[in-house]
C-alpha cells in the first residue's frame, strides 16, 4: 500500500469576473506519497499557483476533496484548519514581498511559533529561531537585521526557515527559486533537497522551469488552462512525453549544451483566456496536432502506461511503446 | 588602425561608476567588446554583473547622475561616439591628471539611436507607452528618423513592421494593454527594427516571458536578424539562450569580462572557474539524481570589491596571488580570452564540469 500524505480529488476553483467565470483550476486530481515531491509545471495563468494555495485553503475551493493524511480538510472549521497549518506550510515565490519589511528576521521566523504557542518562554523561542537559522544556512549575526538588508537568496532562506518553524510534514513551494540567479538558485535547491532528506518532508514544487522540476521532483504534473494534461514519474515524462503541449514545452527549454539540441516545436499563439471556456480540448487552439475530434470534447486523463496519465484525444497515437 | 573598421561595435576599456551617498559602485571596470557585423555576441552574467550598464553606456543612456563614465572608448560602425581618457597635464611645475571627455552631441546621438543601433529592454510591460496605440509608437520612431515623411505613410510602415513580427496589421490601432506579454515584446522588437539598425542590443528580451512564448520570440529575432543583416548584442543570464542564438559569448562577473570566446570555446573548453561554476549550478538534464554544485557565497559588494580577483572569495581554485593581484586578461587561443591568474601555473586545469 502506498502511503499518501495528500490526495486531491476533483479540485475546482472558479473565480467570478465581470466577463464570466474564470476556470483557474478545473477538476484536478492527484496524490502524493509521503516524503516525495510532486512538481507542478505550466505557464503563467495555467492555475498552478492557485492549485497550491487552494490545497492549503488559502483560497477556498469551489468543489472537490482535499485529503490530508486521510482527513478531508475542506470540511474543517477555521480553528481546526489553523491547528492543521502546523503540518502544512508554504514558501512563496517572491522573497521581496513575502517578508514583512518592518519585522526583523528573528520576528519573522518566530511569528508562527508564537501564533501556535509552541513554547512558553521567550528563551526557547529564540533558541529555536537560532536553530532554524543554522539549518537554512543563515549566519547568527543576521538575527536582528531587516529583510531589505538581505539579498534575494538570503531572504528566501528566511522564508524557508519560517516555513520550517512548526516542523511541518508538507510544504508547498511556489516558485521558490524563480527570482534568484542560477548560482544562488542551486544553493537553495540543494538546501530544500537536504531538508527533505533530513526531515522527511513532502513537497509540492510549483515552477515554470522544466529543468528545475526535472531535477527536483519524483512525479511531474503538467497543467494547461486549469487542467492537468499529463502526469508521470519525472524520468518517464522526460523520456516519453505524450501530450503535444508537454512535448512543445520540453522542446522549448533552452539547453546550455551545444551537442544535445532538441528539435524545437514552436507553438502558435498564446495561452487562451480561461474565461467561459468552450467544451473542447483546451489546448486545441494552439495544438500542432489538432484534429476534428479535439474540438468536440474535452478529453479526460487516461493511463497510457503504468503511472503515466495523459489528457489528449490522440494520446495512444503519441505514446511511444518501448 | 584599419582593423577597427571590421567591427560594428568596438568598446575599449569601459569603466562606469555610480557615485552614491553610500560609496562608489564600480558597475563596469574595464570592459572590452568587439562585435563583427551580422554576428551575435552574448553577454552573460548574474544580477549586478554590469551587463545592462555596459549596454546603456553604448547608447549613452547611463543615468547621470549618479552614473559616471570614468574611462573608455566606444566606436560604433567606425564612428567614435565616446572617448574618456585621463591625461597628464603640466601646470607650471605641477603635474596633474585631468579627465578628458569627447563625445557626440545629444542631437548626433539621437540620430544614432534607433537608426544605427536599437535596444530592446527586458520588461515589455513598461517599455511601451500605455496611452498611445502600438501603431503610433512604431510610426513615431519612423517619423523621427525620416524627416518629411507623411504621418499616414509612417503609420502604414508601422503596420508592415507589425506584420513582420507576426501581429496582424489591423491591430496597429490597439493599445499595449490589449496585447499579451509575448505580443508586447514583439511590438517592442518592431519599434527597435523600424529603422533597420545595424546593431540590436537586446537586454534580457525574453526573461519576462513563458518558455513557449520565449521560443517564439527568439525564433522571430533570429529570422529578422538574418533578414536585416543585423549584429546583435544579447544580454542574458540564461546560458541556454546563449547556446541558442549566439556566435560568441562574454561572461561577466562583478563588472569585468572573465571569459570570452566562441560558443565552443566557452561551452566545451571552459577555462574560467566562474564559468565552470555557472555550468555546474544548472540542473543536469541527463542525470536527475546528481546534486547541484552551486558556487558558494555571494557576489561581492560593488562598492567594496576585493583587491585581487573579484571572484577569488568564492573560487575554490583561488591562490594567494588571486587575492592580491587583479588578473590580467590573456588570450589562450586566437578566439579565447580569460582573466584568471591561476593559469600563471602552466600545469593548472579546472577539475572539469559534470558530464552532461
Amino acid at each position: 500500500m502506498s502511503d499518501y500524505i495528500l490526495e486531491v480529488k476533483g479540485l475546482k476553483k472558479y473565480f467570478k469576473t465581470p466577463r464570466g467565470r474564470l476556470h483557474a483550476v478545473d477538476d484536478v486530481s492527484f496524490s502524493i506519497e509521503r516524503g516525495k515531491t510532486l512538481g507542478i509545471v505550466g505557464e503563467s495563468g495555467c492555475g498552478k499557483s492557485t492549485t497550491g494555495r487552494t490545497i492549503l485553503r488559502l483560497t477556498e475551493p469551489t468543489a472537490g476533496e482535499i485529503l490530508f493524511e486521510g482527513r478531508d480538510i475542506t470540511k474543517l472549521s477555521k480553528g481546526e484548519m489553523r491547528r492543521l497549518r502546523k503540518d502544512m506550510q508554504i514558501i512563496f515565490q517572491d522573497p521581496f514581498s513575502s517578508l514583512d519589511p518592518r519585522k526583523t528576521i528573528s520576528q519573522i521566523i518566530s511569528e508562527p511559533i508564537e501564533i501556535h504557542h509552541l513554547y512558553s518562554d521567550q528563551k526557547q523561542t529564540l533558541a529555536r529561531v537560532s536553530e532554524l537559522m543554522e539549518v537554512v544556512g543563515l549566519s547568527r549575526r543576521l538575527i536582528n537585521t531587516y529583510p531589505h538588508e538581505l539579498d534575494g537568496g538570503r531572504r528566501q532562506r528566511v522564508g524557508i526557515a519560517r516555513a520550517l518553524a512548526l516542523n511541518p510534514k508538507f510544504i508547498v513551494c511556489d516558485e521558490p527559486v524563480s527570482a534568484l540567479d542560477v548560482s544562488i538558485q542551486a544553493q537553495i535547491l540543494n538546501l530544500l533537497k537536504t531538508l527533505q532528506n533530513e526531515l522527511g518532508l513532502t513537497y509540492i514544487f510549483i515552477t515554470h522551469d522544466l529543468s528545475v522540476v526535472h531535477h527536483f521532483s519524483d512525479d511531474i504534473a503538467v497543467m494547461y488552462l486549469g487542467r492537468l494534461v499529463e502526469k508521470a514519474p519525472a524520468e518517464q515524462l522526460f523520456r516519453n512525453p505524450v501530450h503535444p503541449y508537454t512535448r512543445a514545452l520540453l522542446s522549448a527549454i533552452p539547453v546550455a549544451d551545444l551537442k544535445h539540441k532538441p528539435e524545437r516545436i514552436i507553438l502558435k499563439g498564446e495561452i487562451t483566456s480561461p474565461i467561459n471556456l468552450p467544451d473542447e480540448c483546451r489546448f486545441s487552439a494552439r495544438c500542432n496536432e489538432v484534429q476534428e475530434a479535439c474540438r468536440t470534447k474535452d478529453p479526460p486523463l487516461i493511463e497510457v502506461e503504468p503511472q503515466h496519465f495523459v489528457a489528449c484525444c490522440r494520446a495512444c497515437e503519441f505514446c511511444r511503446q518501448d | 588602425m584599419e582593423q577597427k573598421e571590421e567591427y560594428i561595435l568596438n568598446v575599449e576599456n569601459l569603466v562606469v561608476d555610480y557615485v552614491t551617498n553610500d560609496g562608489v559602485v564600480h558597475a563596469v571596470s574595464g570592459v572590452d567588446i568587439r562585435l563583427k557585423p551580422q554576428k551575435t555576441l552574448g553577454l552573460v552574467g548574474e544580477t549586478g554583473a554590469g551587463k545592462t550598464t555596459t549596454a546603456r553606456a553604448i547608447l549613452d543612456l547611463v543615468p547621470d547622475p549618479p552614473g559616471v563614465i570614468q574611462q573608455g572608448k566606444i566606436v560604433l560602425d567606425g564612428k567614435r561616439i565616446l572617448e574618456v581618457k585621463t591625461e597628464e597635464v603640466t601646470q607650471g611645475s605641477q603635474k596633474k591628471m585631468v579627465k578628458k571627455r569627447e563625445s557626440l552631441s545629444s542631437k548626433e546621438m539621437q540620430e544614432i539611436r534607433g537608426n544605427l543601433v536599437s535596444m530592446i529592454f527586458q520588461d515589455p510591460m513598461t517599455s511601451l507607452n500605455p496611452v498611445l496605440t502600438v501603431g503610433e509608437q512604431i510610426a513615431e520612431v519612423i517619423a523621427v528618423h525620416h524627416q518629411g515623411m507623411k504621418k499616414k505613410e509612417a503609420f502604414q510602415r508601422a503596420q508592415e513592421m507589425l506584420e513582420l513580427v507576426g501581429i496582424p496589421g489591423e491591430r496597429a490601432g490597439e493599445y499595449p494593454h490589449q496585447f499579451s506579454g509575448g505580443m508586447k515584446q514583439r511590438v517592442v522588437i518592431a519599434i527597435a527594427l523600424a529603422c533597420s539598425p545595424k546593431l540590436l542590443i537586446a537586454d534580457e528580451p525574453t526573461t519576462a516571458l513563458d518558455v513557449t512564448i520565449q521560443a517564439q520570440v527568439l525564433d522571430i529575432m533570429k529570422s529578422l536578424q538574418k533578414q536585416y543583416n543585423m549584429a546583435m548584442l544579447m544580454i542574458t543570464h540564461d546560458l541556454g539562450i546563449v547556446a541558442e542564438v549566439c556566435d560568441e559569448v562574454s561572461v561577466m562577473y562583478a563588472g569585468s569580462i572573465v571569459e570570452h570566446g566562441t560558443l565552443e570555446d566557452v561551452f566545451e573548453r571552459t577555462m574560467h572557474p566562474y564559468t565552470e561554476g555557472l555550468f555546474n549550478s544548472l540542473p543536469n538534464i541527463h542525470d536527475r539524481k546528481a546534486m547541484l554544485k552551486p558556487i558558494p557565497g555571494l557576489m561581492p559588494n560593488p562598492t567594496d570589491l576585493p583587491p585581487g580577483c573579484a571572484f577569488a572569495p568564492r573560487c575554490s581554485y583561488a591562490c594567494e596571488r588571486c587575492r592580491t593581484e587583479k588578473p590580467q586578461p590573456r588570450w589562450v587561443s586566437d578566439t579565447h580570452l580569460i582573466a584568471c591568474s591561476a593559469y600563471d601555473d602552466p600545469g593548472f586545469a579546472l577539475k572539469g564540469r559534470d558530464e552532461r
